[in-house]
């Protein structure tokens, strides 16, 4: 059926040929169908990618939410095999009660399982565990001539190792099975560390390798002596506690987008001064997961505040040797432009081997951060923050990109190559549309 | 909670897999029953998986059982050692409204389904929670047996049909250890209602449903709006005066 479908930035509604289907054996069915009709297809889940690589502009989507089912869950081992829709809040709701947790997980709950993989997600423990992919044992792949390969690290390595990722683009994701990781309770062990420089962020994470988790919020706004100022937070799983899936309290919402951004100097600079100085952001104790890992999830619909243009999302990861001086300048300039959003996001990277050919994650340091959509100021203000990722021999995260050129794609990602001879003919999305059009795209800045 | 027993007539539909799931998070023992084996097997895999003690599958048309209502009925019950705690009724189809205007045959094959043996199989269900003395029987209704409408009476006979038989069953239970549930949901988001256009405040997930179902059975409700808006809604539409209801296209 004919549907528009808009990505978690809210840059634009898309018109797509959407199916839904409900059990597993309606997938391989419906898939062609949708192939036949619209001509490409994409595997769509929870929308919660930022950018164009969740759209199929004009083409088929096909919604894999709706198979959520697992096919076993060994408690003894901590294996689980499911359907590609089913959500990691919904794991969770299954396996924490029984001592189990995902063993990587992004920053919000409301990802599937093929969306996962598709964009190798990656976590606050990215130093230790690396990302989603690295605990993946096997997948499902349904490819548009209807074969289904079982792709392993040992089976169909090399598209496993493309699908892992891959974006969606080497077929359909039916189902997956990860390795989840044991714990004693839903509890954490949280330290919140105030520092007043982004320099103090470099010597945190040094300090802070043996904790499990770490992550840093920085107040883009803050320049001079305190340029880069933040919260440092680091966590553990707590040794013992309670084991419960979803903390009690109210849910927020914003229920409707409002004419305007919320998010503007003004507002961005209040909350920003009060968030750092709260009493919080100097922290010792225990926190549920939920919580310590997925605090924008409390509000449904966060998306909407930034108005019916949008936004988009910047992040980026620059190679240790260079990553305090880039991150450095990429603060500056964020910063004297006066723009940003609430939640910005400082981490360093382990520097395991990555698990996809197209896997974002690298050994160095990923920034991260909203910008509300001003047109082409937003635009100019990006391009000047690629110029210093380039120079850094850096890449962008296709999964929060809507205009990343395709030089710094192909720039950032050199086996992009490799990949290609990987693809499904049938599979297609706008972000690869757009990275396929390089010499037009790359002039715009 | 824990430990129950659980039998669901018309396991694939979209609220009841989600209600069947909340058991098996309490390691329930479920029977599924319904006509598709594969989707029934796959359903049973996933509720172990979240923590069901046993899901059994009962492979047989709910609207039409070979072996009768009541011999199908014991064998579901014998796989739970003949301890039923709760029973959902929860299968039924939509129906093509036109369709069962122009044949008469089309249109008992619709009361048969939905109405008819859901009856049967309550009697059924209903008698066996008497013989034990006690357990909770739910009936999923629907919001379109409050009022006749053109656009589906068919299906809202049935339906309306269908909650009145339950509301005699709960009146004849009253004051025992057996409860009888009649959901009534509005608009739910699942393939069933595909053909319509979805979207707004109205529309509610079937998780959602599920949960409403969970906890009015837990209290001993009779009936049962979810999302509760409904109640209002079809308190309206009930007392709308005929020349204002004639006139609307609904």
């Amino acid at each position: 059926m004919r549907q528009t479908i808009t990505s978690w930035g809210n840059l634009g509604t898309i018109e797509h040929e959407v199916s839904t289907p409900t059990f597993r054996e309606e997938a391989a069915p419906l898939l062609s169908a949708l192939v036949d009709k619209a001509g490409s297809v994409l595997g769509y889940g929870l929308g919660r990618s930022y950018g164009d690589s969740p759209l199929n502009a004009g083409g088929g989507l096909l919604v894999t939410r709706r198979m959520d089912r697992c096919h076993a869950f060994d408690t003894a081992t901590g294996v689980l095999r499911a359907d590609a829709g089913l959500s990691l809040a919904d794991l969770h709701t299954i396996t924490v009660p029984r001592g189990w947790f995902v063993a990587v997980t992004p920053g919000t709950k409301f990802v599937t399982l093929g969306g996962a993989v598709a964009n190798d997600v990656h976590g606050k423990n990215h130093h230790t565990a690396g990302s989603f992919g690295h605990h993946v044992r096997a997948l499902g792949l349904r490819r548009s001539d209807g074969t289904l390969l079982e792709c392993a690290p040992d089976r169909n390595a090399d598209l496993f190792r493309a699908t892992v990722g891959g974006l969606g683009l080497t077929g359909l994701i039916e189902w997956v099975e990860i390795r989840l990781q044991a714990i004693a309770s839903s509890d954490m062990e949280v330290e919140n560390i105030r520092f007043d420089h982004v320099d103090r962020f470099f010597d945190l994470a040094a300090e802070s390798a043996d904790w499990t988790y770490s992550v840093a919020w920085v107040d883009c706004l803050s320049q001079g002596a305190t340029l880069g100022r933040g919260i440092f937070s680091r966590g553990r799983h707590a040794p013992d506690g309670p084991r419960v899936a979803q903390p009690a309290g109210a849910k927020l919402a914003v229920p409707l987008t409002p004419p305007v951004s919320l998010i503007n100097g003004l507002s961005l600079r209040a909350f920003n001064a009060a968030y750092y100085n709260r009493p919080g952001a100097s922290f010792s104790g225990r926190h549920h997961f939920d919580s310590f890992f997925y605090p924008l999830d409390g509000v449904h619909h966060w998306n909407r505040v930034y108005g019916p243009r949008g936004f988009y999302q910047y992040q980026c990861v620059v190679p240790p040797a260079v990553a305090r001086a880039a991150v450095t300048e990429l603060l500056t300039r964020i910063a004297a432009s006066g723009t940003g959003s609430c939640l910005v996001v400082l981490k360093n990277f382990g520097d395991i081997a990555p698990a996809g050919l197209l896997s974002f994650p690298m050994a160095g340091t990923t920034l991260a951060l909203d910008f509300p959509n001003q047109g082409p100021r937003t635009l100019a203000l990006m391009a000047d923050l690629d110029r210093t990722v380039a120079a850094a021999g850096g890449r962008l995260y296709p999964a929060k990109d809507a205009r990343m050129p395709a030089d710094l794609f192909a720039a950032g990602y050199p086996a992009v190559a490799e990949f290609k001879r990987h693809m499904d003919p049938a599979f297609m999305s706008d972000f690869w549309r757009r990275m396929e059009q390089a010499p037009q795209i790359s002039k715009q800045a | 909670m824990t430990g129950q027993t659980v039998v669901i007539l018309g396991a694939t539909s979209a609220v009841a897999e989600r209600y069947a799931r909340l058991h098996a998070g309490r390691g329930a023992r479920l029977v599924l029953a319904g006509r598709d084996a594969r989707r029934l097997d796959a359903i049973a895999a996933d509720l172990k998986a979240r923590g069901a003690a046993d899901a059994q599958v009962a492979v047989l048309d709910l609207a039409t059982p070979a072996a009768g209502f009541d011999a199908a009925w014991a064998g579901m019950a014998a796989t739970l050692d003949g301890r039923v705690d709760t029973v959902l009724l929860a299968y039924g189809i939509l129906g093509d409204q036109k369709a069962a205007e122009a044949d008469t045959g089309e249109m008992a094959r619709q009361l048969t389904t939905n109405m008819t043996s859901a009856c049967a199989w309550l009697t059924v269900a209903a008698n066996h929670l008497e013989r034990q003395g006690q357990g909770t029987l739910i009936a999923i209704s629907s919001v379109a047996g409050d009022r006749g409408r053109q656009s589906n009476y068919v299906y809202g006979a049935a339906k309306g049909g269908l909650a009145l038989f339950a509301q005699g069953m709960a009146h004849r239970f009253a004051g025992t250890n057996i409860k009888v549930l009649t959901v009534k949901p509005g608009f739910i988001d699942t393939p069933m209602t595909d053909g319509l256009a979805k979207g707004g405040p109205l529309w509610a997930t079937p998780d959602k449903v599920a949960a409403d179902i969970d906890k009015a059975a837990q209290r001993g409700v009779t009936t049962l709006y979810t999302p509760w808006f409904w109640m209002g809604i079809m308190m309206i539409i009930r007392n709308l005066p005929g020349v204002v209801f004639n006139r609307m296209k609904i």
